[in-house]
C-alpha cells in the first residue's frame, strides 16, 4: 500500500472530490493506456481524500486501458455511456451538478481526439464555478475556501486563495501517480450510466491526419547590402561581445557579477 | 597635428569596396530622408566634402567618396511605414508580455495577424497594465489598447475576461489571436472562449487562408480545419513582421469594463527551494566544474544566490556531483535565464546543453577557454576568492537592503 501522504487538514468524509479520467494514447507506440494527467488528477484526489475519490470517465466502458485507474486501489469506476465522437460535456455538467460535489479535478489537456483542453474551461463556464488551472497542491481547506498553490512556469509557484466548489486542472507539477497493479484493475467495478447523447459538431469540418513534422525555422539574414550580408555569414556564431574582466581583485569580481544577476532578476 | 586637410587613401579604397566591413560604418551621413509628410527632406549643408585643397566638392555621380563626416554606427535603415487610416476590420492580438516585454512567440502571433489582416484591416494589441516595450511599432502593431486599472494586476484571468469581452463589443474583432503558452495566454484563451461560448481554434501552427492546422491530441496528429474566430496559436506559427513599421496609435475603450467579482483571489508568488526545480526548466543555474576545489564553498554560494545546482560533466564523474545535475549533451538541456559556471572551460557538449540559456557569466583561470568565449561576463581568478567575495557580497547587498526598507 502506498503512505498517506496527506498532511493536510481535510474531513475526508465532508470532502467530496470528483477526477475526470479519459483514455489516452502512448507517445509513440499510439496504443491506449491511462492519460497522464488524469492519472496525476487521480493520484492527486486519492492523497487529499483516499477511498472517498469519486473517479468519472465519459466514454466507452469496454475499454481496457480504463482499468489501469482501478489498479490505482479504486474500488469503483463511474462511467457515462457514450460512443466515440459525442460531446462530453452536458453529461457531464448534469452529473456534475447533481452529485453535490466541492471539488473537480481534471487533466489540462485529452491525448486523444482533438485535444484542445476546453472541457475544463466549458464545464466550469456550464456550472459557473471558478477554475484553477496547473493545481499543484492543496495546501488547507476550512470554512469553504481553499488555499492551493499553481505551477507557473519555471518550476514557480504561486498560492491562489478559492472559493468551493470549485474545479482545477493538474498538470505535470501535480505529484506522480502511482503505479497501476494488474489484480486490483481487474477486481475493480465499472458502474455504468446511460445519458443523453449530444453530437460533437468538429470532425464532420475538420479531419484528423498524422502529425506533419513542422518545419525547421530557417535564420535568414535581412541584409540590405553585400557587406550586411558577409559579415553575417562570417560571423562567429557566438562569443565576442562579452565582457572580461582580468586583473581585478576578487572583491571587484564579485560585485560585477552580483550586479549582473541583480539587473536580469533573478536574485532576490 | 596641422590643420592641412589630406586625402585617406585607405578610407576611399573601403568605400569603394563594398564588402569590406567597414564600408557600412564609413558611408557619408544620410543626406535624404522621407519626412513625416512624405515630403523629401535634405541637408544641403552636408552635401558633399572637403577635397584635399580645402575646396569643397560635391560628386553628383553617386560614388562620393571619402571625407565627409564618419559614423561610427552602421547605417540606421528606416523601415517603410505601414498605415492603415480606416481599418476596414481588426485582428486583435493579446500577447502575453512576459516581464512587460513582447515574448518570440508574440512577436510570431502579431507576424501571422498581419498577414490576416492584408492591406485593409489593423491589427490590434490588447495589453493589461503596465509594460516596458518600446518596440511596438517594429513588431508590427498598428493600434495599440492598454487597459489601465488595479482590477488587472497580479493574476486576474476573470477580471481579464471582461476586459476582452469590453473590446469584442465594441472593436467586433475578425480574429482574435492568443499565444497557446502556459504563461498566460493559453488559460486566457481558453476563458474568453468558454465565456464567449465560441468554439476556439488550439494549437494552431499553420494557417492558410480559411484553413488552421493544429496538433491534436497528444501531437501524433494533425488537425486541420476552417479558420475560428479565436486562434490559439503555437509558437514559431508565423514569421515576425521584419520589412514595415507600423505606427501603433493609442486606442480607447468607450465604455468601463464591467468589474466582476474575483471568485480566485491571488496571495502572490510562494517562495520555492531552488533545488527542487527541475533542472531544464529553473531560470537561475549556478554550475561548477572541475576548476571548483571547494565543493562546499561552492554549496554555500548556490544557496546564497538561490540558485538551482548544476555541474560538467568532468564534476559529475569525480563524485562532487549527482548524476542528474550534469549539464550538456549526455545531461540536462537547459534553458536558464542566467547561467553561471564556475571551473567550466566549455566543452562543446557542455556549451551544447546552455545554447538557450540568455545570459551567461563566467569564472575562470584560464582566459583562454571556450566558455569565456560564449559567456557574456567573465571574471578571470581564482573561484575560491571570487565566491568567498561572492557570499560576502551578497550579504552586504542584503544587509544594504534591509537597511533601506527600515
Amino acid at each position: 500500500m502506498p503512505p498517506e501522504s496527506t498532511s493536510v487538514s481535510v474531513d475526508k468524509n465532508a470532502l467530496h472530490v470528483i477526477s475526470l479520467v479519459s483514455i489516452g494514447a502512448h507517445p509513440t507506440s499510439g496504443r491506449p493506456r491511462r492519460a497522464e494527467q488524469d492519472a496525476r488528477a487521480v493520484e492527486l484526489g486519492l492523497q487529499l481524500v483516499g477511498d472517498n475519490l469519486h473517479v468519472l470517465h465519459a466514454g466507452n466502458a469496454d475499454e481496457p486501458a480504463l482499468r489501469a485507474y482501478l489498479g490505482m486501489g479504486l474500488e469503483e469506476l463511474h462511467v457515462l455511456e457514450q460512443p466515440a465522437g459525442a460531446d462530453a460535456v452536458p453529461a457531464l455538467t448534469d452529473y456534475v451538478r447533481e452529485s453535490g460535489v466541492q471539488m473537480v479535478l481534471t487533466g489540462s489537456q485529452a491525448e486523444t481526439g482533438e485535444g484542445s483542453g476546453m472541457l475544463p474551461f466549458l464545464l466550469a463556464e456550464a456550472l459557473g464555478w471558478p477554475l484553477v488551472t496547473g493545481l499543484a497542491e492543496v495546501e488547507s481547506l476550512s470554512n469553504g475556501v481553499a488555499l492551493v498553490l499553481q505551477a507557473l512556469p519555471r518550476g514557480q509557484r504561486r498560492r491562489l486563495k478559492v472559493r468551493l466548489p470549485f474545479l482545477a486542472t493538474v498538470d505535470n507539477a501535480a505529484p506522480k501517480p502511482r503505479q497501476s497493479a494488474y489484480g486490483p484493475a481487474q477486481r475493480g467495478m465499472l458502474a455504468v450510466e446511460d445519458v443523453e447523447i449530444a453530437v460533437d459538431e468538429l470532425l464532420t469540418a475538420a479531419s484528423l491526419q498524422p502529425a506533419r513534422p513542422r518545419p525547421k525555422r530557417l535564420k535568414v539574414i535581412k541584409g540590405k547590402s553585400g557587406a550586411d550580408r558577409m559579415k553575417a555569414a562570417t560571423a562567429k556564431a557566438s562569443g565576442g561581445g562579452g565582457q572580461v574582466l582580468k586583473g581585478l581583485s576578487p572583491e571587484a569580481g564579485a560585485e560585477a557579477i552580483l550586479k549582473l544577476l541583480v539587473e536580469e532578476g533573478v536574485f532576490k | 597635428m596641422s590643420d592641412v586637410i589630406r586625402r585617406d587613401p585607405r578610407a576611399e579604397w573601403i568605400a569603394r569596396n563594398r564588402l569590406h566591413p567597414l564600408h557600412a560604418a564609413m558611408q557619408p551621413a544620410q543626406t535624404s530622408w522621407m519626412g513625416p509628410n512624405g515630403l523629401m527632406r535634405k541637408v544641403v549643408h552636408g552635401i558633399g566634402f572637403i577635397g584635399p585643397n580645402g575646396i569643397k566638392r560635391i560628386d553628383r555621380s553617386g560614388a562620393q567618396q571619402g571625407g565627409a563626416v564618419k559614423r561610427s554606427a552602421a547605417a540606421q535603415v528606416q523601415l517603410p511605414l505601414h498605415q492603415v487610416a480606416q481599418p476596414a476590420f481588426y485582428i486583435a492580438v493579446v500577447p502575453d508580455m512576459v516581464g512587460g516585454r513582447l515574448s518570440s512567440h508574440d512577436r510570431d502571433l502579431l507576424g501571422l495577424a498581419h498577414s490576416l489582416a492584408g492591406k485593409g484591416g489593423a491589427v490590434l494589441a490588447v495589453i493589461f497594465g503596465e509594460h516596458k516595450e518600446t518596440a511596438f511599432e517594429t513588431a508590427g502593431v498598428d493600434r495599440l489598447l492598454v487597459l489601465e486599472g488595479n482590477e488587472f494586476s497580479g493574476y486576474s484571468p476573470e477580471q481579464r475576461v471582461q476586459g476582452l469581452r469590453a473590446v469584442d463589443n465594441q472593436f467586433g474583432p475578425k480574429h482574435w489571436l492568443l499565444p497557446d503558452s502556459r504563461s498566460g495566454g493559453g488559460e486566457l484563451g481558453r476563458r474568453f472562449a468558454a465565456s464567449l461560448g465560441e468554439r476556439p481554434a488550439t494549437r494552431i501552427w499553420q494557417v492558410t487562408d480559411d484553413q488552421c492546422i493544429g496538433r491534436a491530441g497528444a501531437g501524433r496528429e494533425d488537425l486541420a480545419r476552417p479558420a475560428a474566430r479565436l486562434i490559439l496559436a503555437a509558437a514559431e506559427c508565423a514569421e515576425p513582421v521584419s520589412e514595415t513599421r507600423h505606427e501603433a496609435l493609442p486606442v480607447e475603450l468607450s465604455t468601463a469594463v464591467a468589474r466582476s467579482l474575483p471568485r480566485i483571489e491571488d496571495l502572490g508568488a510562494v517562495a520555492v527551494d531552488p533545488a527542487v526545480i527541475p533542472m531544464a526548466e529553473a531560470e537561475f543555474i549556478f554550475s561548477g566544474g572541475n576548476g571548483v576545489k571547494d565543493w562546499d564553498l561552492f554549496h554555500r554560494t548556490a544557496a546564497a544566490l538561490g540558485a538551482t545546482e548544476g555541474a560538467s560533466r568532468v564534476a559529475v564523474d569525480d563524485g562532487y556531483m549527482a548524476r542528474d545535475r550534469q549539464v550538456g549533451a549526455s545531461g540536462t538541456w537547459v534553458t536558464a535565464r542566467v547561467y553561471v559556471a564556475v571551473g567550466i572551460s566549455g566543452a562543446i557538449q557542455h556549451l551544447q546543453g546552455i545554447g538557450a540559456c540568455d545570459k551567461v557569466v563566467a569564472i575562470n583561470l584560464d582566459p583562454g577557454c571556450d566558455m569565456i568565449k560564449r559567456a557574456d561576463l567573465s571574471v578571470i581568478g581564482e573561484s575560491a576568492e571570487i565566491l568567498t567575495a561572492l557570499i560576502a557580497a551578497v550579504e552586504a547587498y542584503r544587509n544594504g537592503a534591509k537597511r533601506n526598507a527600515a
